[in-house]
């Protein structure tokens, strides 16, 4: 199901767009990952498969409690276990919940080459919308975090949808109702951002000196954060980024070559296309999505009467 | 549990020990984070592993399975060499100062009055010295020896921070660091609360590991207040219920017992029941227990029970043996003793001990009915499933009937949390196929065989006959008759003699209060009553308000007994009636009654100089840190090692194990020694499944697909087992093959100067359901009880592991 | 009456378990959701109030079914939730309890009564009067063979020890009641639970 102009979305792939000026009150929404709290009991990854109707395939036992093995197409969150010996010599078992990242500045957006395949609610959430989905993993080799996977059956990608359908109505996402002890937690992002510093005093009051958020600014923070006890160090949690980036190819691609493949792509959807050709060159040059925003954003107010 | 779930966010300290709360019960462990970040509470953990719970203490300590109450008694004795007991709360609300009868001892490892012969005790002189006014003479000044509190302080004197680390191979420093958290608990305004299960009372010792947390509780004051308490987190979701309802070899509803053999009449029978005060102005509620047992009669045979048959005692059945428990009746039926079993709801077969004798016994029976929503490995133990059950179908003489059941989903009905509380759950669809719900079959039975004997006769039908059947549909009674007559109502207009308000014969009860010993009463269960009264199904109730937010909740459903959320919460306030903790009072005396946000379990207008104990279900009135003869194996815990130890009892070499463990004589041959089998194991369950259902359920499977053990990297280095790869673990009752965790979280333990290992066993696959088929880690658990309760010791018993490959099959 | 749905749901829950989203209005959200977004699965679906079945923390859930109790709906159940006004789990749930809906729907849910005889290497299926006309049969000869009425002693002692029964551990209280009932009434003592295990 997709539609071409919905006033919900404020990115697109693949198109440049006018981010919606009549509805310009909508809160930024933010999952809350307090990693000092999860007891790993995966609570949050039955109730994904339960809502969404997911069912990957039974693994095998491979030397840890990390079931299924890796994300997939069915597996859009997997907590990860990682045994770790502090300095003082004593046992931390380090347990994040990985998956999307619902980043400010999502590269998997900005590299899919398949218009309107991934796009970005007002709130915030990134999504996948299937039906344009072109099956080419490029939002693989996009993704800072490592998180979209390609299905081997309808090669198509798939992740967390911060479960759009619940938020959609009014409700938490599925993982975070469920999460027993209230490690995730789900509201404006800003809430979220108090919730998370109260949780930092406490920690550090509990020795936890490096104690901290973390929204890397390298993505323009994230719609998914986590409060870590060692927010220096987000590596010791499986693999987290110390510093995301998004891949210097998928830069270059989206500032040269991409424009000269949509077009492509896109006359084969003349809506799309036009929109790109009217508004689209003057900023799909600049390297950045934001900047890119503000300007169409002042371009608009330019033209407005 | 003693608290609520959510009353542990008001604890300071939360101790979690003998369980794995975090994993067993994640969503009521979502109140021992609310302690830490709304209260600042700290959270210990004391396991062999380290686990998820462990994951997010802020103290972690390991200890050898099965050492617990040298542990405890360890801290007992920091808390009174260092003074750090709540005085007030020891003298006046516990038996610390009552004398103990001079025949009373213990000398290397054995209390006075054992018999070696029968494994058992005399408990003559486990007693207080009873004065000629026939109460327990007591020293409040403590300067006689014979008090209960310096005979403890010499009990526990032998449990040094050396000697506690010598047998629990925990770290000195350790083991120290948290007495000093558990000692600043002593504060009256200060609370912890024992969380703890399975890892408890799996032992041989498993009461009196119980029994030494809760004297530790005493000593600080902890019991009857917000945030304390001895919290059992019980299992299953009706296990409580069930335990309530009395569905147990020697019990009736509401801890009501089965008469022995030696009670030949009604009289006899009650005359050891109805406990009199052992201290002046007592109340001793059991005094109460004639009008229950006549009231349960009542319930049970309604016409057929009358004054002139005692009440129909003779048609209960009599016990001529104390028990017959689960070890127990597989006994029998490896003996050839029994004909017929039926498994409601139960998969003996992966839950219960030395699966080879579970196999055996079931193949020698007449006939198996199991009745159960799912495809357990019990209804089909006769059948091949390669090595994870080799069985020989065509010689298994065994008639089985698989009868299939409707599940939660499909039924209206209650059942008991851990908390006590009576919830009301409804149907939200038809089950599957042509299964039936347990009372449709039960029914269907009880009608068959009563048909059966009005034809043909039989031996002894009286019972059969008498018992009450008026259900609206008799082949399908509706659960709402059925908890109204738990509930229970009058038979006879009855009037008040305080309130002189008289209640019609047929009307509901308000509560227990109301029971009568002359047939005037009928009540099923009679800790039950209030649940369903003239103003509706009590149970249903769903007002979730909690007053001060203090965790009580006292409008939702209901909680036996009489609603009421904190047992002994007389104790919450000092012998004054004022609050020990201001800030988080339970019930207070106001100058004319007992008030506050519970319902205070005390005579609600007993003023506190009459100086009634808060434990108006003991004969004392107190918590009692000396049992008298309540316990087994003695009135102090001691530590005695598991029957399958790696290493002798280092406090008296010549009673190593518990001398009256549950054992039946041709188990004591299927016991390792530690020279063939020289690791600890250790059984438990993981976060990602319940027991044996949940692998029957895709998503949890894929959660967890496949049986593993957890192992150390020492060991694993040593026996060159490699990470994920295959091992063969056995003991001396079987072996199993399955793939290794090789982990940090298991460290070697200094036993007595020698290195220990620890092997976890998970204990979920069976070879039914959705997950990969495993061989169970009851494979290798020893058939062996707990002396007071039977329950089997899977939290330490002896292995050897092997690096090898996959199985066949 | 202004009422949110949770308020109607207190109101009624104590007669009326069940209750449906879409009459509360949530049947226009399809309206109000973005039209890329899946649409919500539980707008028309009736909610029935129940507890978790696995442990005794007891969490309430909330049930959604297929259809509208209607004559000729079946109702299917289709998605289970924490309830939110649970005092204790709050809305939550544990991997177990938030994978209830697999256990309902497990492949190996039994459907009907099945029967293995002696030495026989499967099961087949059978009526239910077949099984308990046999059940009741069996029970019958080994009680009447079995039973004791009186010991050495001359009691009376009533008892049955060649039969016995496990009871369940997640059965209603007033299954539990009525299994007690029927056990007894046989002078069943070889009677037990799962407390231990």
């Amino acid at each position: 199901m997709s539609d071409m102009q919905s006033q919900d979305y404020v990115r697109r792939s693949a198109s440049t767009m006018t981010p919606p000026s009549a509805r310009n009150v909508e809160d930024q929404v933010a999952k809350l990952i307090d990693v000092s709290r999860c007891i790993g009991c995966k609570a949050c990854q039955a109730a994904c498969m339960e809502w969404n109707n997911l069912r990957p395939e039974i693994g095998h036992f491979e030397g840890s409690y990390e079931n299924p093995n890796d994300l997939g197409p069915s597996v859009w969150t997997l907590m990860k276990f990682n045994e770790y010996e502090n300095e003082q010599g004593n046992l931390e078992w380090l347990i994040r919940k990985d998956g999307c990242m619902h980043c400010e500045d999502p590269g998997c957006l900005k590299a899919c080459p398949a218009p309107g395949a991934i796009v970005q609610y007002a709130n915030g959430i990134v999504d996948f919308i299937s039906d344009k989905c072109i099956g080419c993993g490029y939002c693989v080799k996009g993704c800072p975090f490592n998180i979209p996977r390609i299905s081997k059956t309808d090669h198509k990608s798939y992740k967390c949808t911060l479960c759009s359908d619940r938020v959609t109505v009014g409700l938490e996402p599925a993982c975070v109702k469920a999460c027993p002890t209230g490690a995730i937690m789900f509201g404006a992002k800003t809430d979220m951002q108090h919730q998370a510093a109260e949780r930092i005093v406490d920690l550090k009051a509990r020795g936890f000196a490096h104690a901290g958020l973390y929204d890397p600014p390298e993505v323009q923070g994230t719609h998914v954060m986590y409060v870590l006890h060692h927010a220096d160090k987000p590596s010791l949690y499986s693999g987290l980024p110390d510093k995301p980036h998004i891949s210097t190819l998928v830069q270059a691609w989206k500032g040269l070559y991409k424009p000269l493949a949509v077009a492509a792509v896109a006359l084969a959807a003349i809506g799309a296309f036009f929109h790109w050709i009217t508004i689209g060159p003057n900023e799909t040059t600049e390297e950045d999505e934001a900047e890119a925003r503000r300007e169409m954003r002042e371009t608009e107010e330019e033209q407005a009467p | 549990m003693t608290n609520t779930w959510q009353d542990i966010k008001n604890a300071n300290v939360v101790i979690v020990m003998g369980g794995n709360a975090a994993e067993a019960h994640p969503c009521g462990f979502k109140w021992v984070i609310e302690a830490k970040i709304e209260n600042g509470a700290k959270l210990v953990v004391v396991d062999p592993r380290f686990t998820r719970t462990a994951s997010v203490a802020d103290y972690y300590a390991p200890i050898r399975p099965g050492t617990d109450i040298a542990f405890l008694s360890g801290v007992m004795h920091y808390l009174l060499t260092n003074d750090k007991i709540q005085h007030s709360y020891v003298k006046n609300y516990t038996n610390a100062s009552l004398l103990v009868k001079d025949e009373f001892t213990f000398t290397d490892g054995l209390f006075s009055g054992f018999n070696d012969q029968t494994h058992s005790y005399d408990k003559g002189s486990w007693d207080y010295e009873i004065g000629d006014d026939g109460f327990a003479k007591a020293d409040d000044t403590w300067q006689n020896p014979r008090c209960v509190i310096n005979l403890l302080k010499q009990h526990v004197s032998r449990y040094t921070p050396e000697m506690v680390s010598r047998i629990c191979g925990t770290p000195q420093d350790k083991f120290l660091h948290i007495c000093e958290l558990i000692a600043g608990t002593s504060a009256p305004d200060r609370a912890m609360t024992s969380l703890f299960a399975l890892g408890w009372t799996q032992h041989t010792v498993g009461a009196q590991n119980i029994r030494a947390m809760a004297m530790v509780q005493l000593l600080l004051g902890n019991i009857g207040v917000a945030g304390g308490g001895m919290n059992a987190l019980r299992g299953h979701s009706n296990i409580q219920g069930l335990t309530d309802i009395g569905l147990l070899s020697n019990q009736m509803p509401g801890y009501l017992n089965l008469p022995t053999d030696k009670e030949t009449s009604f009289d006899e029978y009650m005359k050891t029941r109805q406990f009199k005060p052992l201290r002046p102005g007592q109340t001793s509620y059991y005094q109460n227990t004639k009008k229950m047992t006549v009231s349960l009669m009542k319930a049970l045979f309604g016409d057929a029970a009358t004054v002139d048959n005692h009440w129909g005692y003779d048609l209960l059945p009599k016990l001529d043996i104390p028990l017959y428990d689960i070890i127990k009746a597989f006994e029998m039926m490896n003996n050839g003793q029994m004909t017929g079993y039926i498994c409601q709801g139960f998969n003996p077969l992966q839950a219960f001990p030395d699966r080879g004798k579970i196999r055996a016994g079931l193949s020698k029976l007449k006939f198996l009915v199991t009745m159960d929503p799912l495809d357990t490995e019990t209804s089909r133990f006769w059948q091949d499933f390669g090595p994870q059950n080799p069985a020989r179908s065509r010689e298994i003489q065994t008639e089985v009937f698989q009868l299939p059941t409707t599940c939660f989903a499909e039924e209206n009905g209650s059942l008991v949390n851990s908390a006590r509380w009576l919830q009301w759950h409804w149907k939200a669809a038809d089950a599957p196929g042509i299964a039936k719900s347990d009372l449709w079959i039960m029914s269907g039975l009880f009608q068959r065989l009563r048909a059966l004997y009005q034809k043909e006769g039989g031996a002894f039908p009286d019972a059969l006959m008498g018992m009450t059947w008026k259900y609206t549909d008799p082949w399908e009674p509706d659960p709402e008759e059925l908890a109204k007559e738990m509930n229970g109502k009058f038979l006879a207009d009855v009037t008040d003699p305080v309130t002189q308000v008289t209640s019609k014969a047929g009307t509901l009860l308000d509560g227990f209060g109301q029971l009568h010993d002359d047939g005037s009463t009928a009540s099923g269960c009679w800790i039950f009553a209030g649940c369903f009264t003239e103003k509706g199904n009590q149970m249903a109730r769903r007002d979730a308000t909690d007053p001060r937010e203090q965790g009580i909740a006292p409008n939702w459903a209901w909680a036996w007994p009489a609603n009421r959320r904190i047992l002994y919460n007389r104790a919450s306030a000092d012998p004054e009636g004022k609050a020990w903790n201001p800030k988080k009072p339970v019930v207070e005396w106001n100058g004319s009654k007992w008030v506050g946000i519970d319902v205070p379990d005390y005579v609600v207008t007993q003023k506190p100089s009459a100086n009634d104990g808060p434990f108006i279900m003991t004969v004392e009135g107190q918590g009692r840190l000396f049992a008298r003869n309540l316990m087994a194996e003695g009135p102090f815990p001691e530590h005695y090692e598991p029957m399958e130890s790696p290493v002798v009892n280092v406090l008296h070499p010549k009673v190593g194990p518990n001398p009256v463990a549950r054992v039946f004589d041709h188990d004591r041959s299927n016991f390792g020694k530690p020279g063939d089998f020289p690791y600890v194991a250790t059984t438990y369950r993981l976060t990602e499944h319940f027991h044996y259902w949940t692998k029957h359920a895709l998503i949890n499977a894929i959660l967890q697909p496949e049986e593993f053990i957890e192992i150390g990297e020492a060991l694993a280095k040593e026996k060159g087992i490699d990470q994920g790869g295959w091992v063969k673990v056995s003991s001396k009752r079987g072996e199993v093959v399955c793939k290794a965790y090789v982990t940090k979280r298991i460290k070697p333990l200094m036993v007595d100067g020698k290195a220990t290992h620890v092997i976890g066993c998970p204990i979920h696959w069976g070879f039914t359901g959705q997950a990969r088929k495993g061989y169970g880690a009851n494979t290798l658990t020893p058939s062996v009880g707990d002396a007071n309760t039977q329950t089997p010791e899977f939290k330490a018993f002896l292995v050897n592991v092997e690096k090898t490959s996959a199985p066949v099959g | 009456m202004a009422l949110t749905r949770r308020e109607f749901i207190k109101l009624t829950g104590m007669g009326l378990a069940a209750s449906s989203l879409g009459v509360m209005g949530f049947g226009a959200s399809g309206v109000a959701q973005a039209a890329a977004v899946r649409p919500f699965k539980l707008t028309h679906a009736t909610e029935t109030r129940n507890t978790c079945t696995y442990c005794s923390v007891a969490c309430g859930i909330l049930i959604y079914s297929m259809g509208d109790k209607a004559k000729n709906a079946r109702s299917n159940i289709i998605h289970i939730e924490g309830d939110p006004d649970h005092p204790v789990n709050r809305g939550t749930l544990c991997p177990k309890g938030s994978a209830l809906l697999d256990i309902v729907h497990a492949p190996t849910r039994l459907k009907a009564p099945r029967y293995r005889e002696p030495g026989g290497t499967e099961f087949r299926e059978v009526t239910w009067d077949f099984a308990l006309d046999r059940i009741a049969r069996l029970m019958k000869d080994d009680r009447d063979k079995h039973f004791i009425a009186t010991n050495a002693a001359g009691t009376t002692v009533n008892r049955w020890t060649s039969t016995g029964m496990l009871a369940a551990s997640a059965s209603s209280s007033e299954t539990a009641y009525l299994t007690w009932k029927v056990a007894r009434s046989l002078g069943m003592v070889v009677f037990d639970n799962q407390a231990r295990v």
